[in-house]
């Protein structure tokens, strides 16, 4: 595993927001094939770090490697650079600011703390449009039918990807009208339908109860294998963040505070005392 | 099975438009303009120029979600563009008459020289694309900075970019272009529309503005309904989740903004060969107004509705109420209360009522076919199990 090409690394990534630093100094990788996932208390900055990977933000400082490229770079520069607050202010030269689709397009694929599904389409609709961005049509061309292969194959693409997520049946109901558990697994659905390389899932328990958390897990494992991908997860669940991450990264007020396989995570004395501790009492 | 269900579709749409453009045809032979029914050939007429503004201004505000209010802009753009390059050489100069016309050119003109009748019809195809043309690269200049605006500041730089328009238009310095404040006429005009066949005259008033019309929709409706109208649907659900799936948000807004004015270039020329005259300030903010209320009354994000928004509108403003402005109505002679500005009252009334209790409209977001089709439900909870 050690020897696996890395598909993601996040160097020294901070992301200040006016004098808040969100996530400090954050550096992390993801080995292809790997199942990683972030954790950590409400507000550690764990889905401002998705954000930032995925080109929602640009850091204020650091850089992002993915699929061995340089996507994205900053450095405190302009009005930033007299109030930052974090290190290495002078590490970085670059400015890469890439929009959230490019990196889409480069095989990231993302799913939303709150569910974002299109809400006036049907659940066929809704992956139907993730097809999109591997058009060959233009507008023109789109208009006349000329892409007329290239839609029956998407179309056909979307109904074995329901299949596979177990959708089919519910293909022609609105995206919105699917119970709680349906709408993320379709929000994942959607996110595999671009082909992604590196697939966020930004809390997909949130809301479930322990049955569908128990589908989940085996969701998430069946799709690594399916796909091909790598993913990084945030979550709660620590059943579900323990049964099937590779590694953790332990987050708190903006800063890694451990990493490690889940054994090593679960003896941890500092992630008990800002983490663990909290969810079991939460939790009891 | 989709495929030859869609195919089944296909053409029976193309049949029930194809019916529907041989009933105007004929409507335009046997009624007379100056009939008791002549009323229903400026309604089908006017009608359908604002039928394609509604549908196009639907494209942006209802499908995209970007709020714009620079629909009548583009019309003028449109109707000035149509109407400069339309009108024939011997009426230049008394057109004209304050100014040295500068644009000596009228492509129906100069392409029926050589190739007759047909030209002319021809150049009239160029000019109404060029109308297009031209108001899609002004929203194309004004797209890269106006774009970027959220919502009510979009609202308000493209409702300030057609007000510019219309003063520039007015402005005595571009006189020889645009005729300063006076309006153009004698160009290419509906009423001048006949088709001789053996000698018979066969009047194509009505027929021709319907036809652009009804192919200028067609062409959104393929639009809206390809991968890239999913795309601008994307973009108004959500347009966080539609950048996060890969799509550009910067090109598809200036794409569907493109689109949209350019056919709103088309209906502003449209409208100008339906009325005879091109006058910059009949385009005022009041025409995009009435245009949004269309689209509201229709339902905003359906093209049929948009499209009966617009023929009612038409209907009810220029016909069925005119007796409110002229003393009887429903047989009811009161020339006290029904004169000159009660209709308006009453107008105003009706969409007051219509826009506070009827929000969705009167198609909301189903399509013609949609009302034709079963709903297969199937019950969640069910499915669930
Ligand atoms: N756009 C933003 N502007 C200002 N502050 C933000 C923004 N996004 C996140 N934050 C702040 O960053 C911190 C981390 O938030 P977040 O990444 O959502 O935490 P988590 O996902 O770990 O619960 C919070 O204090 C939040 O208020
Ligand atoms: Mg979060």
């Amino acid at each position: 595993m050690t020897e696996q090409k890395k598909i993601l690394s996040v160097e020294h990534v901070t992301m200040q927001f006016g004098g808040v630093v969100a996530v400090n100094d954050l550096s992390m990788e993801v080995r292809e094939g790997e199942i990683v996932a972030i954790i950590g208390p409400n507000g550690a900055g764990k889905t401002t770090a998705f954000n930032v990977i995925t080109g929602v933000y640009a850091p204020t400082n650091g850089r992002v490697y993915f699929d061995g490229d340089c996507v994205v770079e900053n450095h405190p520069h302009g009005k930033m650079k007299k109030s930052y607050l974090g290190e290495y202010a002078d590490l970085y030269k670059q400015v890469k600011e890439p929009t959230p689709d490019q990196l889409t397009k480069l095989g990231m694929a993302r799913t939303f703390q709150n569910i974002r599904l299109w809400k006036s389409m049907t659940v066929f609709d809704n992956i139907l449009v993730a097809k999109h961005l591997k058009r060959s049509s233009n507008l023109f061309s789109a208009a006349f039918r000329f892409n007329r292969a290239e839609e029956e194959n998407n179309r056909r693409e979307v109904l074995e990807l329901l299949k596979i997520v177990g959708l089919e049946e519910l293909k022609d109901e609105l995206a919105t009208s699917l119970p709680y558990g349906k709408q993320r697994r379709l929000e994942i659905a959607r996110a595999l339908a671009t082909h992604p390389k590196l697939l966020l899932l930004d809390e997909p328990a949130a809301g479930m109860n322990p049955q569908e958390t128990q589908e989940l897990t085996q969701f998430i494992g069946q799709i690594r294998k399916d796909f091909d991908v790598s993913i990084v997860l945030i979550e709660h669940h620590m059943d579900l963040v323990m049964d099937i991450s590779d590694r953790i990264y332990v987050l708190d007020f903006g800063r890694l505070i451990a990493q490690g396989v889940p054994e090593e995570i679960r003896a941890n004395e500092k992630v008990i005392d800002a983490y663990l501790g909290v969810v079991d009492d939460a939790e009891n | 099975m989709i495929q030859t269900r869609s195919k089944k579709n296909a053409w029976l749409a193309f049949l029930a438009v194809l019916a529907f453009l041989t009933l105007i045809f004929v409507l335009d032979q046997v009624i007379k303009p100056t009939d008791r029914l002549g009323m229903l050939l400026i309604v089908l007429q006017k009608g359908a120029v604002y039928a394609l503004a509604a549908v196009s201004m639907n494209l942006l505000n209802g499908y995209t979600g970007l709020f714009s209010l620079g629909h009548a802009g583009f019309m003028l753009l449109g109707a000035y563009t149509y109407a400069i390059f339309t009108i024939p050489d011997k009426s230049r100069d008394a057109v004209y008459q304050y100014y040295d016309a500068a644009v000596r050119f009228s492509i129906p003109e100069q392409l029926s020289r050589h190739m007759g009748g047909f030209g002319t019809a021809l150049g009239i195809l160029i000019a109404l694309i060029l109308a297009g043309a031209v108001a899609a690269l002004l929203a194309w200049l004004i797209g890269l900075p106006v774009l970027r605006l959220k919502s009510d500041y979009l609202a308000i730089a493209t409702l300030g970019f057609a007000e510019i328009i219309r003063a520039l238009f007015q402005w005595s310095k571009l006189g020889p272009i645009t005729n300063g404040s006076n309006l153009l006429k004698n160009f290419a005009r509906a009423s001048k529309f006949k088709l001789e066949i053996a000698g018979a005259k066969l009047s194509l008033s009505t027929f021709v503005p319907v036809l652009i019309a009804t192919v200028s929709i067609a062409l959104i409706v393929l639009i809206v309904n390809s991968t890239y109208g999913r795309a601008f649907k994307a973009i108004r659900d959500d347009e966080i989740a539609a950048e996060a799936m890969g799509i550009n948000l910067a090109k598809h807004k200036m794409i569907a903004f493109v689109t949209s004015s350019f056919f709103a270039g088309v209906a502003g020329a449209t409208l100008a060969m339906v009325l005879s005259i091109a006058q910059a300030n009949n385009f005022k903010s009041a025409m995009t107004y009435e245009i949004l209320l269309m689209v509201v009354l229709g339902g905003i994000g359906s093209i049929t509705g948009s499209v009966i928004g617009s023929f009612l509108f038409v209907a009810a403003s220029e016909w069925w109420l005119r007796g409110l402005d002229s003393g009887k109505f429903l047989g009811i002679e009161a020339p006290n209360i029904f004169r000159n500005g009660f209709r308006l009252v009453v107008f105003s009334v009706i969409i007051m009522i219509v826009v506070l209790f009827f929000r969705q409209g009167i198609m909301g977001e189903k399509e013609l076919p949609d009302l034709f089709r079963k709903k297969k439900k199937t019950p969640v909870k069910e499915a669930e199990s």
